[in-house]
């Protein structure tokens, strides 16, 4: 069953106030950070992101969590209607669900200690039932900390030791659905291997869903079931991760793949290498909104964009797929 | 003369914290050769912007240097006066930091901050524009001219890299040091980056430090490297030694990590079980000693020399040297 099943969402920034637009005469002063954007996550199961810096990961993830407004389209959790909930309804939705924030430390309130940390929301969301510190230590335990680290402030905490604390209280209220933005950005490999098998082993454990954001693909491979390829807003991509590492159809994984740098001096990487920019979100381009550094791209192209094609839970948006 | 451009030896740099005395980095030996790419790993805290901010002299005020030196082409920079160091930084000591935004103005355009730094050059508007469209170019920004009337913000993520790089070597530096510059970019722009800053350094023969804890990307781009643990250098050597025939046990492990080397799809991921050592009360012996998988009895009271393990490869552990 679906825990998460999203539709067609659109969330748009303004750009430009009311006024300066009228000025320069602009009809429409915003920009489409995440447009036409459908997938669904299973219970149990993990869901990744992938996308360059600015391709909207992190509004996708605001958007599900309704920390920030949509546009259009549709967010389901559990069968219901998402977006058209009342604040008391999004309370308790926003119970079912965690955030883990991409900076771990910086998004910590510095002058609390890890053992309020953790238990802090079980006090936004008026639990005041719960043994909080007896809660403290069981959380601390499960991610693997010392009791003891409950008396540390934030400074004092290593980079995987935070993110370990960020686990933690994303775990305090026994959600059904963890989002984790960059979990282990900045983190060299074997502090990153420490919180991508503490991440598996909660899911195993709990069942929980889990929507990580990454634009590490040597991560996604070993902790993810389905994975979704941004660019520019829009899903490029998205299927079984497996199949998407095994047979990539568009252009844009495929050069993904083939751009992950390995760690051997003499590797010779199968070269799909890309030219040129990323295109502005304020200057979309036409057609594919990926030709403009596509090596396949054809005049077709650049007319209108490709419906999404495929079969099953594999599809992308791409006139010449590659070939098997 | 000496064939290297930036030698580091016996460095070490301390913070006074409310706990005490933290020994950020001890007795650190490294060697840029001229021409070089040299790559620095490490994992989070092991210090390796104390080193950057050492070599560029904006440490924290609560940093002192205890002992050491840092040659840069025959001086010592910790002993050049601020305005002796000022004047190397940007002309022939610059840096790229992992935010584009942090080096550039969000308020000024493009044109005029590349214009700006060019205010040692006795040369007419023109020509510094000129020279700025050129770098703009060199580095594969379409359409230079009518860009610099642009600000930071309207260009992409990579773009903005790509102009802090070509500002950072507009004064054709003899030494860039980069402190992961690609960790924000996606692996098709990280290639991008890497094989521009590869062939800018060819072409105006400076070297790169190169600062990273992305392992495939330090063996894409850098000729030696440097593996720092907790504050020490463990091991250095050129790449292809380091990572084909690793000396030490913490080389070793990383390597293993690494989920790019690991071709089987796994739900339990390799690790370095325990944690980094607490660097206000620093133990005793070898500083990897609680962690390590190969440790004797020796490691745990003598701290390893460092010893030159092969042609050039050095390695400070008590496995590898002689009794
Ligand atoms: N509040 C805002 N107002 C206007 N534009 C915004 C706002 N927040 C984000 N954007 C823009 O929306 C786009 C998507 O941003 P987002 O933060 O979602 O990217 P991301 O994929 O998470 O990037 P990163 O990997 O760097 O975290 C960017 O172009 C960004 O500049
Ligand atoms: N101003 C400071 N005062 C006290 N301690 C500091 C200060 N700056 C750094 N440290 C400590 O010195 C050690 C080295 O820190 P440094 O920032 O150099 O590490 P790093 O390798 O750059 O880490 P990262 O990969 O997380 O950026 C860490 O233990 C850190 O907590
Ligand atoms: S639709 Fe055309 S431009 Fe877009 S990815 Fe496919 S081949 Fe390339
Ligand atoms: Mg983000
Ligand atoms: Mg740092």
């Amino acid at each position: 069953m679906s825990v998460l099943e999203v539709n067609d969402l659109r969330v748009r920034f303004r750009v430009q106030s009311p006024l300066q637009a009228l000025v320069r005469g602009n009809a429409d002063p915003f920009i489409d950070a995440v447009r036409q954007v459908s997938f669904s996550i299973e219970e149990g199961k993990t869901f990744t992101l992938v996308g360059e810096s600015g391709s909207g990961k992190s509004t996708l993830a605001l958007a599900v969590a309704r920390l920030l407004p949509s546009a259009e389209g549709s967010i389901k959790f559990n069968g219901s209607e998402v977006t058209s909930m009342s604040d008391s309804e999004l309370m308790d939705y926003r119970k079912q669900i965690s955030m883990m924030w991409q900076n771990p430390v910086g998004s910590l309130s510095p002058r609390m200690k890890v053992g309020s940390l953790i238990t802090e929301p079980y006090k936004i969301h008026g639990l005041n039932d719960r043994d909080r510190k007896a809660e403290g230590r069981r959380l601390l335990e499960m991610v693997g900390l010392p009791a003891h680290f409950s008396q540390r402030y934030p400074h004092q905490l290593s980079g995987g030791q935070a993110r370990r604390v960020g686990v933690a209280r994303a775990l305090a209220l026994s959600p059904k659905l963890i989002i984790a933005d960059e979990p282990t950005a900045g983190l060299d490999v074997s502090v990153q291997g420490e919180i991508l098998n503490l991440l598996n082993k909660v899911q195993d454990d709990l069942g929980v869903s889990m929507f990580v954001i990454t634009h590490n693909l040597n991560v996604v491979r070993h902790i993810s079931d389905h994975t979704a390829i941004m660019y520019l807003g829009r899903f490029l991509e998205i299927g079984p991760t497996d199949t998407l590492f095994a047979e990539p159809k568009h252009p844009y994984t495929s050069a993904l793949l083939a751009a992950n740098p390995e760690p051997d001096p003499d590797a010779l990487r199968e070269q799909l290498e890309l030219k040129g920019e990323v295109p502005s979100l304020l200057n979309r381009p036409s057609g594919c909104e990926f030709h403009t550094r596509c090596p396949f791209v054809q005049s077709q192209c650049k007319d209108a964009l490709p419906e999404l094609a495929g079969e099953e839970s594999h599809h992308y948006r791409c006139y010449f797929p590659i070939a098997e | 003369m000496s064939k290297n451009v930036l030698t580091i030896r016996n460095l070490s740099v301390n913070y006074q914290t409310d706990q005490g005395t933290l020994q950020a980095m001890r007795n650190v030996n490294i060697d840029v050769p001229k021409g070089s790419i040299v790559g620095v790993v490490g994992e989070s805290g092991c210090g390796k912007s104390t080193l950057i901010s050492t070599i560029i002299r904006l440490l924290a005020t609560n940093a002192d240097i205890p002992n050491g030196e840092v040659d840069f082409e025959g001086r010592d920079i910790l002993t050049l006066s601020e305005d002796e160091m000022r004047k190397l930084r940007g002309d022939r000591l610059s840096i790229v930091f992992q935010d584009p935004m942090s080096s550039l103005n969000p308020v000024l355009t493009i044109g005029k901050q590349m214009t700006d730094i060019q205010y040692r050059d006795k040369k007419t508007m023109a020509q510094k524009r000129q020279r700025s469209i050129n770098m703009l170019e060199s580095v594969g920004i379409p359409d230079p001219a009518s860009r610099l009337n642009q600000y930071p913000h309207e260009f992409s993520g990579g773009m903005r890299q790509r102009i802090a790089i070509a500002m950072a070597l507009q004064a054709e530096p003899s030494l860039l040091i980069a402190d992961e510059p690609t960790t924000a970019l996606d692996a098709t722009l990280e290639v991008q980056i890497i094989h521009l800053l590869k062939q800018l350094q060819s072409t105006i023969g400076c070297s790169v430090l190169f600062i990273s804890h992305h392992l495939g990307v330090i063996a894409e781009l850098c000729d030696y490297v440097v593996v720092i643990y907790a504050g020490e250098v463990v091991e250095e050597g050129t790449v292809s030694d380091v990572f084909k025939r690793p000396q030490h046990p913490y080389t070793e492990k990383l390597l293993e990590c690494d989920p790019a080397n690991i071709a089987q799809k796994t739900r339990e991921l390799p690790t370095i079980p325990g944690n980094v050592p607490d660097l206000v009360s620093l133990p005793s012996g070898c500083i990897f000693k609680d962690r390590c998988h190969t440790k004797i009895d020796r490691c745990d009271n003598e701290r390893p020399q460092r010893i030159d393990a092969a042609d050039k490869h050095y390695v400070s552990c008590h496995l590898r040297s002689p009794q």
